[in-house]
């Protein structure tokens, strides 16, 4: 695959062959994923893999996104088979894995279904970092891991 | 006027026992003495596909495989919802003994015209199945279900407890797990006990 010179690339070079994945700075997030939603569902998740690269420990605070009236993200804490939900900022030291039954940047207000296979502009927001834009991309209704096609295949670019 | 118990406490109260009761029956699951839990029983809601009553007798002869949840969930109930279907799918015809039903928990927001477009997604054959207040405190009381509203910026949530629950066609429980199991060993499970006499 073609380098893009750095100083034409975009922030985030999630276009480029829609692959959902960005990286920011010393941040590196890989593997977004949502899921399709019902007609009429009016919430949504939306999962990835961050990694912070650098020397400075970074948080995730929230996130944007035009499908949605509002998206946050929340951790759902199993505690005696009961589901709790806990709004949260995900501290990034190294690594953090954001999947079903754990915790997800939360969609509410959902303005149309989510459909399979297409993807979905999010703006995640950090602590220090500044934000980042990227696509996600969206697998079948109730998935627990993104659909299985050719996406991510471009690694790191550092 | 009669006086009403505060039915946040109550439900508070009832749902904490009851899902560590829910929780030590799946603990005790593996071991071979059998252990016989109070829950599950009488029930009227409204079948989201239909607009009609139905009751616990509604689904005699059949396994009914219980989850309750709401449609505003982000997470937990598409996955259960998708395991649901997933172990529907590997039934085969034998799925035609199986009444998945989808209990909401949001009675307020979960209108039947929004269960159905819901569950149907999913699976038609999973029932969506509403009610009011009432019906819902009472129902989520017979099976030990905690359910609480949690505001959230824009809106709230409801925390619930995550289960799944198999009762026979009279109504009598049989086994209780957890929302997670996938849809092959939750396929497994329905298939053992559609084995023996239901």
């Amino acid at each position: 695959m073609r380098r893009l010179p750095y100083a034409v690339m975009p922030l985030s070079a999630t276009h480029v062959f829609g692959q959902s994945w960005g990286d920011i700075g010393d941040i590196t997030v890989q593997s977004l994923w949502s899921r399709a939603t019902p007609p009429g569902a009016k919430s949504g998740a939306v999962y990835f893999d961050l990694r912070n690269g650098g020397a400075t420990d970074e948080r995730l605070i929230g996130a944007t996104t035009p499908a949605a009236s509002k998206a946050a993200l929340h951790t759902e804490i199993m505690e005696n088979g009961v589901r709790d939900s806990a709004r949260s900022e995900q501290s990034m030291s190294r690594r953090e894995s954001l999947k079903p039954g754990g915790s997800h940047i939360m969609l509410m207000g959902s303005k149309r279904p989510l459909k399979q296979r297409e993807h979905v502009p999010l703006a995640l927001k950090f602590a220090h970092a500044p934000p980042l834009r990227v696509q996600v991309e969206v697998a079948k209704i109730g998935a627990s891991e993104p659909d299985a096609s050719g996406h991510s295949d471009m690694k790191d670019m550092h | 006027m009669i006086k009403k118990p505060p039915l946040g406490i109550l439900v508070l109260a009832i749902g904490a026992v009851a899902a560590i009761v829910a929780i030590a029956a799946v603990t005790w699951r593996e071991r071979p003495a059998s252990v016989s839990l109070d829950l599950g029983g009488p029930f009227a809601l409204t079948d989201a596909n239909n607009g009609r009553t139905v009751t616990e007798q509604s689904f005699r002869g059949k396994l009914m495989l219980i989850y309750f949840g709401y449609t505003y969930c982000p997470d937990a109930c598409p996955t259960t919802l998708n395991n649901i279907s997933e172990a529907m799918a590997k039934l085969g015809a034998a799925a035609d003994r199986i009444a998945p039903l989808f209990i909401s928990v949001d009675p307020d927001r979960d209108t039947p015209p929004v269960m159905a477009n819901y569950v149907k997604a999913f699976d038609p054959r999973i029932q969506g199945l509403t009610g009011d207040a009432e019906a819902t405190h009472r129902v989520a009381k017979e099976f030990g279900v905690y359910y609480r509203k949690h505001d959230v910026p824009g809106g709230y949530l409801v925390d619930h407890s995550s289960l799944l629950y198999i009762l026979d066609g009279k109504g009598q429980l049989l086994r209780v797990l957890p929302a997670s199991e996938n849809g092959g060993r939750l396929a497994g499970d329905l298939r053992e006990l559609l084995g023996g006499k239901s």
